[in-house]
């Protein structure tokens, strides 16, 4: 069963009746969806409403207590985060993760962490096969830094860059590991205007660019309906609704669920 | 003659701390990357002396091989460690895992000379025992070895952590585990790791002390001075390890030489932690330390 229109392109991560329980608060409950091969793909709801669980479920932090989770038809749901990062799915925080002491060319190299395979032993050894390696990855760490615009901050910490600038080394690290499912939390909360459209170029750019099937949380409505595919809307744990943008915001659910606060756009 | 006896003071004082921070680089590794407060790496340092010494004076081995057979000994077991007893602690409280080392501690306590004997045994270093004198100043060899490898050590491990991959990674995993996993680094395998540098820094901490001051269990006395060195120099870096030794042999030293003939003698065994108190109560977090601003 497939509750997502249009079954032209392939199903790139299946979400079967999955449910998380925290104690008694029940997180997520029974969703099920779809995400295309190739989409930019939306999870969107009020506060509280279990996406960055959803979120973590798909990036192996939860493992759902109920249901299933496939990517690219293998069963993932108990699999570890780490090992979910080396099949092939790459995420983001919602608080900047970024590993503060590091520069931005090694926050990206470590992203590139997934694709490295030199052991303990040969790293200390800095010729060799382990050079032509490091000098291939290098490459196109490179590429991802000249790709946003990152160039002269390169050997920059990356914990005293700006805000925004933190944000997009935490997208660049991500993209390091050349994805082919790439999750991002709130890829463009608290950012001010310039910020926000600089970020959105950047996820449809990679989107379109590189084909790299996106699936992001974000409170700003104007930019989930201009990026989007699809929307999935949660509420209370549930998913409410599913669809284009524009069928979900005719959605009287929706307009239900985010009642009360007449402002959509939540300040992060 | 002052200025002389001052400068030898803290020429000798430096050379013991950069034996401290031998010690104390194993504490930081654990602790950095694990999260956990190692109470037994004294005791890690002794073991692996009274191995060395043992096989040397007991049964006849050569230096080099009862290195060998310390060191595998101490790897092994520190991964045995890791996989056996600590990691299922992952994710409880620290407090569990600080038990645990202070257990693991007295275990090595008793083991020690149960194995190889209680009485003080050295461990006899190809080189000279008497002092080297350079113009008006004496040297200890020991001393100086000591001090040598400790610099040997840090440079290599510090070349290892700042620009390897697998320092980079390992840098990663003390930085936060959550993201590390995100990155598809293998965090077990870096606790595995960090145990492990741990006892092999722990060998060279015995091996140095060891033949300094006799293998025996007072050896493991060793383990209490991480802590001044680590709260003066600070957890963060490689340096803050040295930096924190050396302040911590140079005290030592000095009050040796200036307050003990006034009081009888004594006073270097407490003088860093009255210190390392004064430190704490002006600032918490160390003397290099930064304060962090937690949000709430």
């Amino acid at each position: 069963m497939s509750d997502t229109a249009g079954s032209g392109g392939s199903v790139k991560l299946k979400i079967r009746g999955a449910a998380k329980n925290f104690g008694g608060v029940r997180a997520v409950a029974n969703v099920t969806a779809d995400i295309q091969e190739g989409e930019v793909f939306a999870i969107i709801g009020p506060n509280g409403a279990g996406k960055t669980t959803m979120l973590n479920m798909i990036s192996g932090f939860y493992h759902p207590d109920e249901g299933n989770i496939l990517f690219e038809d293998h069963d993932i749901s108990n699999v570890g985060p780490s090992k979910i990062a080396a099949l092939g799915i790459a995420r983001t925080f919602q608080n900047i993760a970024l590993f503060r002491g590091m520069t931005v060319l090694e926050n990206m190299m470590l992203g590139r962490h997934v694709l490295m395979k030199t052991g303990v032993l040969a790293s200390f050894v800095y010729w060799g096969p382990a050079q032509r390696e490091e000098v291939r990855h290098r490459e196109r760490v490179e590429e991802i830094i000249d790709f946003l615009n990152l160039t002269d901050l390169r050997k920059a910490p990356a914990g005293a860059l700006a805000y925004g600038l933190q944000k997009r080394v935490e997208l660049g690290r991500a993209l390091a590991a050349e994805p082919r499912l790439l999750l991002l939390d709130e890829p463009m909360a608290g950012m001010n205007q310039e910020e926000k459209e600089d970020m959105v170029r950047y996820v449809l750019d990679v989107n379109q660019e590189w084909g790299t099937t996106i699936a992001l949380i974000e409170h700003d409505m104007g930019v989930v309906m201009d990026i989007s595919d699809h929307v999935m809307v949660m509420d209370m744990g549930e998913k409410i609704s599913q669809g284009t943008p524009d069928e979900v915001r005719a959605d009287p659910k929706v307009i239900e669920a985010y009642l009360g606060s007449t402002d959509h756009k939540e300040v992060a | 003659m002052e200025l002389q006896f001052f400068i030898e003071l803290v020429t000798n004082g430096v050379l013991t701390g950069l034996m401290y921070a031998l010690v104390a680089v194993g504490f930081v590794l654990i602790y950095k990357s694990t999260d956990a407060i190692n109470f037994a790496q004294g005791e890690f340092c002794m073991f692996a002396a009274i191995i060395v010494a043992g096989f040397m004076n007991l049964y006849g081995f050569p230096l080099w091989a009862a290195i060998a057979v310390g060191l595998l000994f101490m790897l092994v077991f520190n991964w045995g460690l890791e996989r056996v007893v600590l990691r299922p602690m992952i994710g409880r409280p620290v407090v569990a895992i600080i038990m645990a080392t202070i257990g693991l501690a007295l275990i090595f306590r008793g083991l020690g000379p149960l194995v190889f004997g209680a009485e003080t045994q050295p461990i006899p270093l190809p080189i000279p025992d008497q002092p080297i004198i350079w113009g008006p100043f004496f040297v200890s060899p020991i001393d100086l070895l000591g001090g040598s490898i400790s610099i040997a050590f840090m440079a290599v491990f510090g070349w290892f952590f700042m620009k390897s991959r697998k320092g980079v990674a390992m840098r990663a995993v003390a930085d936060s585990h959550q993201v590390s996993m995100a990155m598809g680094i293998n965090v077990e395998r870096y606790f595995v790791l960090a145990w492990m540098l741990a006892g092999f820094v722990a060998l060279l901490g015995g091996l140095v002390w060891g033949s300094a001051i006799g293998v025996d269990t007072q050896l493991a006395q060793l383990g209490l001075k991480v802590f001044p060195v680590v709260i003066l120099g600070g957890l963060d870096s490689i340096v803050g390890v040295i930096v924190g030794g050396i302040i911590v042999g140079v005290i030592e030293a000095l009050s040796a030489g200036y307050v003990d003939p006034y009081v009888g003698g004594g006073t270097k065994d407490f003088t860093p932690y009255v210190l390392m108190i004064i430190v704490l109560m002006i600032r918490p977090y160390g003397i290099f330390g930064k304060p962090t601003i937690e949000r709430i």
